[in-house]
């Protein structure tokens, strides 16, 4: 199987990406095709049923469900006020009267004649969808959301926890060799800022950068217990994003200590100051999802431009001879070099397992045989 | 237009057979061929899956792979008018050269069948049910019932939260509680889950129950949900009848699910018969095994995201599957569930545990990785130990009778621990396990495969070992629909890979070091005492088999004639060959964690695996 490394993530200074956004159960697109946004225009909007409530009528009036008939006083369908008389017994010569009153303002959406019970949905609840990032509508999917097309640099993380957020670039350590992130380097005011830090950073400077208000923030490596700190739990499956953190994180290289790959660091650099968006979201299985920081060109025009341009990524390069790559797993983690030799025959590892190999040499010279498996593509 | 039934065919006209797997993240084919010493697989490729985006159609990645067979094998398989895209045309019949009989297909893309379960009593119905959809192929997202300790509304926010593929319904015998069953159907209601595929499709509900209840049930549910209501799974306590919904279930993977599924019209158009679940063929491989081989058996897949395990026992066929349990995608949540501790206990040398986590996490977002050191290998390995070993103690709280139930218990009963819908799996009537699955498959040691296996299932008595070589069983059930005698002849020459057979006494506190049974090989010098606390290893090779003579030194020993009886038996052999297991059943840790390390090392020296 010629594909089965890695293709990589991408750090490209300037790229056509198409977003979707989609409303999690039909609504109203709010946008047309063709129509310019910003990163907060809400592009959709639907409404969630509201929770459906079951009263247990029968117990409560201390009869059986079919002594309800002829008892009732609303039916399905009826929109009812907390407090509404659902049902009334007249009781013994008006004695023993018993009545259920509703304990919500709702609909009445079921009454079952076998349980008594009786079911009332509450009111729905709106829910609306930003277009997360500023660019043209491209497509319109009616009562089910939109896809934007913009263009800019986009820089892809191995891994991220955090939502959705948006904020302005702001570099934090002057080298990705910096090593950790300290609480004392978070100068200034730091409130919506996407902050950009080295190799690694603590769960104390974490938790200091989500109370100074930041966005995000975007590093080479996470240790496992800090992470764990963070969130309060550990990591189960691979599947993030939804995490209620005050700072969405992004990792670019992996956990542990891992300094930041030079490219990823310099491009952040050079869009310090630009107003980026960026989501924690990763879900490795099939479909894969990883985070992001992607940063729209600054004028509308520019990105404008972007509608005659190709959408998406560059067409995933091949592994070969002369192709830039990085390693992934140890003994060589986070080294980059160019592939010098493919050979085709499978060789045996210290591990035991006879792999197909590739050569790298690292800029300093350096040269090293691993499996094509544990090398991912450097994609510009 | 509707498919033959498998029976249908005539199984002596068949003389090239191709098979795919559709994956996850990868779509195997492979070529059975009837040869003049018989059937045999004969080549194998494959491709990426193309389930998701850019591609959404699983077409594309079925032809690559097949384009891979064609040009192994030198066949052509594809027809002339094949369009390159949609569904594949192939060139049929047979000849000596080119073209297929037979073209036959398991899918797990997108994640499989995704299902949520119901039922009145979790221990009964719930129970039933959960049995019936994971029999289906299915993975069981939540088992709801009304005694599962939640409140209302913490079941109906769950089930909520889910986007299942079918709910399956159950509860109450026939003339038993409506009432439960009704507000079941009222927690769906209220819940309202989404299905996964389609946002226009109403989502299947196969109703299982309480007969009387299925009119209540069909007024609450008909106009939201895909309705259908079918015989009851559990129709008096003393019987489950999981049949009805089984079927139903995959009707529905194939009418809803699979047809919303990107470029799965077009495959269900190519395919001879219909296309199963991944884990439900495997299952019908594995029952066909345990019939030929008249034992009980077992077999596991260990995936990078789930663990599945099946097992026959005396006759009752079970599948669990641990969602959550894999080597690659989920194995972060295996060092979740077992704990730093456990997964280091077997490893052979003191590492640092935030190491150890570190490199476990790594894995978990680069899955496609490899271990290129050898104690990298050996974490994964120790890795894979923990995850079958709480597969397997899923699998076991599942594969019971049936509980609820009264019966008249014999004295033996009365005093043993185990009460009605207790465990099915006897270990010492376990006369096979196959292990599949990336770690155990593919170990650069065929010992270690062995090893690991021995340690996560403590196998008792005499049990062969095997691994499937290529994970062939998926295309050998589905072909086996057709063709059994076939796919048994495949089965035991292409894809079991003989380990050898495990002699494992059964006994409790004996001090290491104490006699424990005295074996024979089979008059080769290999002979001898085996003590407690040992491991011992005797070269067998594949294909030969040898008569063991084995007498417990001890009367509470048991090899599998009783406590103290002694036992001759064949054993077949293996890669690994005779291994001698007297660590005793449940294995025993050091408390010391540097004992432990040297407990492991003497494991691998006797196992002549490199030690690190």
């Amino acid at each position: 199987m010629a594909t089965a490394y890695a293709p990589g993530l991408t750090v490209s200074p300037d790229q056509v990406v198409l977003k979707r956004r989609r409303l999690p159960v039909a609504g109203q697109v709010l946008v047309e095709r063709g129509q310019w946004v910003s990163h907060d225009t809400v592009v959709a909007r639907a409404e969630l049923p509201g929770d459906l409530e079951t009263v247990r009528l029968a117990e409560r009036m201390q009869m059986e469900p079919d002594e309800l008939r002829g008892k009732l006083k609303v039916k399905v369908g009826d929109r009812v006020e907390r407090g509404c008389l659902l049902a009334e017994s007249a009781g013994l010569f008006g004695l023993f009267r018993s009545e259920v009153r509703s304990p919500l303002s709702g609909t009445v959406e079921y009454i079952a004649e076998a349980t008594g019970h009786l079911g009332i949905r509450r009111p729905p609840s709106p829910i609306e969808v930003t277009a997360y990032v500023s660019g043209r509508v491209e497509e319109v999917e009616a009562s089910q959301g939109v896809v934007i097309r913009t263009r800019g640099a986009l820089i892809q993380g191995i891994f991220g926890v955090g939502g959705e957020r948006q904020g302005e670039i702001r570099m934090a350590v002057d080298s990705p060799d910096d090593g950790d992130l300290r609480v004392d380097a978070l100068q200034g005011s730091l409130a919506g800022k996407v902050l950009v830090g080295g190799a690694c950073l603590s769960v104390d400077t974490l938790r200091r950068v989500g109370e100074m208000g930041a966005a995000g923030v975007v590093v080479g490596g996470i240790r496992d217990e800090d992470l764990t700190a963070y969130l309060g739990e550990e990591i189960g499956v691979a599947v993030t994003g939804d995490e209620d953190v005050p700072a969405t994180l992004v990792v670019t290289e992996g956990f542990g200590s891992i300094r930041m790959a030079r490219r990823t660091f310099e491009l952040l650099r050079r869009l310090e100051g630009r107003f980026a968006s960026l989501h924690g979201a990763t879900q490795i299985r099939a479909g894969a999802v990883r985070p992001e920081i992607l940063v729209p060109h600054v004028a509308r025009e520019e990105g404008e431009a972007a509608a005659a341009e190709t959408p998406g990524r560059p067409a995933a390069k091949i592994l070969a001879p002369g192709i830039r790559v990085r390693a992934v797993r140890q003994p060589y983690f986070g080294e980059l070099g160019m592939v010098t030799e493919m050979p085709p025959q499978p060789v045996r590892v210290a591990s035991g397992a006879v792999v197909r190999i590739l050569k790298m040499k690292t800029p300093d010279g350096r040269e090293f045989v691993l499996p094509r498996a544990n090398v991912e593509i450097l994609e510009s | 237009m509707a498919l033959p039934a498998a029976s249908s065919i005539d199984p002596q006209s068949l003389r090239a057979v191709l098979a795919t797997d559709c994956g996850s993240t990868t779509t195997k084919a492979v070529l059975f061929e009837r040869t003049p010493g018989g059937w045999r697989q004969t080549h194998r490729g494959e491709a990426p899956t193309t389930v998701e985006a850019p591609f959404e159609d699983v077409t594309v990645g079925a032809r690559n792979a097949v384009t891979e067979v064609e040009e192994l094998s030198g066949r052509r398989l594809l027809a002339g008018d094949d369009r390159g895209v949609g569904s594949l045309r192939f060139r049929r019949p047979a000849s000596d050269s080119d073209g297929i009989d037979l073209y036959v297909s398991t899918s797990s893309a997108g994640g499989g069948l995704q299902m949520i379960v119901a039922g009145v009593v979790r221990s009964m119905t719930a129970e039933s049910a959960q049995r019936a959809a994971l029999g289906a192929g299915a993975i069981v997202m939540d088992v709801v019932s009304i005694d599962d300790e939640r409140r209302p509304h913490e079941r109906v926010a769950r089930v909520r939260h889910l986007r299942p593929d079918i709910v399956l319904l159950s509860g109450g015998v026939d003339g038993g509680t409506e009432s439960h069953v009704i507000e079941l159907a009222e927690i769906l209601l209220s819940a309202d889950p989404r299905p996964r595929f389609g946002t226009t499709l109403r989502l299947p509900v196969v109703y299982a129950g309480n007969r009387n209840a299925a009119e209540p049930v069909g007024k609450l549910l008909a106009d939201r949900f895909g309705y259908r209501v079918v015989e009851n799974l559990r129709p008096v306590l003393e019987r489950e009848n999981l049949g009805p919904a089984r079927e139903a279930i995959h009707e529905v993977f194939l009418s809803h699910v699979m047809s919303h599924a990107p470029g799965y019209d077009q495959l269900m158009a190519s395919t001879s018969v219909e296309i199963l679940p991944t884990p439900h063929a495997v299952g019908l491989m594995t029952q066909a095994a345990a019939r030929q081989r008249g034992t009980d058996l077992l077999a596991v897949d260990i995936g990078g995201a789930t663990t599945d395990v099946f097992s026959v026992c005396a006759g009752v066929f079970n599948r669990t599957v641990s969602a959550n349990l894999g080597m690659s995608y989920s194995v972060s949540n295996v060092l979740r569930e077992a704990g730093i501790e456990n997964i280091c206990r077997w490893l052979p040398f003191e590492a640092s545990r935030a190491r150890i986590k570190e490199s476990l996490r790594n894995k978990m977002i680069r899955p496609t990785t490899i271990p290129e050191e050898l104690s990298d290998l050996l974490v994964e390995q120790a890795v894979a130990r923990e995850a079958l070993r709480l597969a397997f103690r899923h699998h076991r709280m599942l594969a019971v009778g049936l509980k609820g139930v009264q019966k008249e218990r014999t004295i033996a009963e009365f005093f043993s621990q185990e009460g009605p819908g207790g465990s099915l799996i006897d270990m010492m009537n376990i006369g096979m396990i196959i292990g599949s699955g990336g770690v155990l498959s593919h170990a650069p040691d065929r010992r270690a495969a062995a090893l690991m296996l021995l340690d996560a299932f403590e196998p008792c008595g005499v049990t062969e070992l095997a691994v499937d070589s290529i994970f062939m069983m998926p295309h050998l059930g589905v072909f086996s629909q057709v063709h059994e005698k076939a796919a048994l002849e495949i089965f035991e020459r292409d894809c079991l890979v003989p380990l050898g057979t495990s002699l494992c006494p059964v006994y409790r506190r004996l001090k290491p070091g104490t006699p424990v049974l005295e074996f024979d090989l089979g008059g080769r010098g290999q002979a001898g005492i085996l003590k407690a606390g040992e491991l011992l290893r005797f070269e067998l090779k594949p294909g030969e088999e040898s008569t063991v003579r084995l007498s417990p030194c001890h009367r509470q020993v048991d090899i599998g004639a009783g406590p103290g009886r002694p036992l001759e038996t064949r054993a077949r052999g293996g890669h690994a060959g005779i291994l001698l297991d007297g660590r005793g059943r449940p294995l025993a840790f050091e408390v010391d964690p540097a004992g432990q390390v040297m407990a492991n090392r003497r494991a691998m020296e006797a196992f002549g695996l490199q030690e690190p």
